[in-house]
């Protein structure tokens, strides 16, 4: 699931890069014809540093995006869900591990990515500082944050960057189940009794403002953005991205009987686009900044669990290894 | 004060209500392997990606759980990343050669017009 908008930094004051125009000049023109950049492929300082922060910040909301629904396997409503859950559980987890080898071909080893996510120091998909407080929850966020995913990841598979790119294919063909998944829970709560029905209206209730924040403010238009988007590291907007989910499940909602808690949202038929209430990008930025329902228990969580397994990675660990970046 | 959350599971561990910016304590990376899956008898191995792990062994049981999970696969290989042996990206023009080849491919062949022409000249003969 989970990749979603992204803060991208601006550039660092007074960081020029001393950049060699002939090789610059063969990288651009590299990406305008659709052609990958690999790992060995020279690339711009700066390219590679928006990479790393963003399959990074990818990487991490997979693995704490695992936590809100990993939360319900022991109380899931019967066998097959239980067994459902498990395995959307697994394949987050594995998604990061795919992400993280992909960032780490760029030159940042995974366990400084994951120390610089336990200590606070990166980001994670803001959604998921959020609870999931009853099953209808983790049923809401299966097909409606997966679904903006994977808009999100659709698009970035089209990138420039090839190990992200292949990672993110395999990832969008688990997530079609994913979503499938959520879409069939949403319906039987929504399909049936009263109080099945309140309970995934409520939870709809709960999760509109952060899927609204899903995928990021408008983006500032700058040269800056620009760059990005003529190296292919940003594929497309996040206000088209919102449109675009808007279109393709605002429908799909509104055929449940279910409401959205929005009484400004509507299709302007002349403009062709979705007018809605701005979302509040003072709680967003307050709760990626730490101050959210559940951040300190998603970083707490996290760090237990890296503590009580070091013993294991330690007692196996070799000493005369040395660590190899991947290939690829 | 300890953290108190929705899941009774988390509430027992007694993790801390204060954030901890911390860093963890230093260790080493498990190495990587490069992980290769055939799909089904008679295909090629194909490299999927990579992984942690601690040795060979270790590194194809969680080839099974990260690469093979769903979909067809009859087989895995792993292989330690630091023993590939792969051509350097500053020498790709090794790979470039005279565009024309056509001697090393069947297509360069044609015999056909000098057979019936030969055909030809003998009926007349």
């Amino acid at each position: 699931m989970y990749g979603g908008g992204y803060i991208f930094e601006e550039s660092k004051n007074g960081h020029k890069e001393e950049i060699d125009p002939v090789k610059l000049e063969r990288f651009e023109s590299k990406i305008a014809a659709g052609e990958k950049i690999e790992p060995a492929d020279w690339m711009p300082f700066e390219y590679r540093r928006q990479l790393i922060r963003m399959i990074e910040q990818h990487a991490h909301s997979e693995i704490i995006g695992a936590l809100p629904e990993g939360t319900w396997i022991t109380r899931a409503p019967g066998f097959r869900r239980k067994l459902a859950l498990m395995a959307k559980v697994q394949d987050e987890v594995g998604h990061a591990q795919l992400l993280y080898s992909a960032a780490e071909t760029l030159g940042k080893p995974r366990e400084v990515m994951i120390n610089d996510l336990i200590s606070g120091k990166s980001k994670y998909s803001n959604v998921f500082n959020y609870p999931a407080v009853t099953w209808a929850d983790t049923a809401i966020i299966a097909w409606l944050i997966d679904a903006g995913a994977i808009i999100n990841q659709v698009a970035n598979s089209k990138g420039s960057y090839g190990p992200y790119c292949r990672a993110l294919e395999r990832i969008c063909i688990e997530e079609s189940f994913h979503l499938k998944y959520g879409h069939d829970n949403v319906v039987f709560l929504a399909t049936g009794t009263p109080v099945q029905r309140k309970m995934v209206q409520e939870a709809l209730n709960r999760w509109w403002p952060p899927i609204m924040h899903f995928f990021g403010p408008s983006d500032k238009i700058s040269v800056h953005t620009e760059t990005l988007m003529k190296w292919k590291v940003k594929m497309a907007s996040n206000d088209d991205m919102r449109q675009k989910f808007l279109d393709m499940y605002v429908p799909k909602i509104w055929e449940l009987g279910l409401t959205i808690p929005d009484p400004k949202l509507k299709k302007n038929d002349e403009t062709g686009k979705w007018e809605y209430t701005e979302p509040d990008w003072e709680e967003f930025k307050r709760v990626i900044n730490g101050d959210g329902p559940c951040n300190k228990e998603r970083l707490a969580v996290r760090r237990r669990a890296e503590e009580k397994g070091e013993w294991v990675r330690r007692a196996l660990m070799k000493d005369k290894e040395k660590y190899t970046v991947p290939l690829s | 004060m300890s953290l108190k959350s929705l899941d009774p599971r988390i509430t027992r561990e007694e993790l801390p209500d204060v954030p901890d910016n911390t860093p963890l304590k230093d260790i080493h990376h498990w190495n990587t392997f490069e992980v290769f899956h055939q799909s089904k008898t008679g295909g090629h191995h194909i490299h999927v990606g990579s992984l942690h792990a601690p040795n060979a062994e270790m590194a194809l049981i969680l080839a099974k759980e990260q690469y093979a999970r769903r979909y067809n696969c009859v087989n895995l290989w792993v292989v330690k990343t630091s023993d590939i042996l792969a051509s350097k990206k500053e020498d790709e023009e090794i790979f470039e050669t005279t565009p024309e080849k056509l001697y090393r491919e069947a297509s360069g062949y044609k015999v056909m017009e000098k057979i019936n022409k030969f055909k030809n000249e003998r009926k007349k003969g």
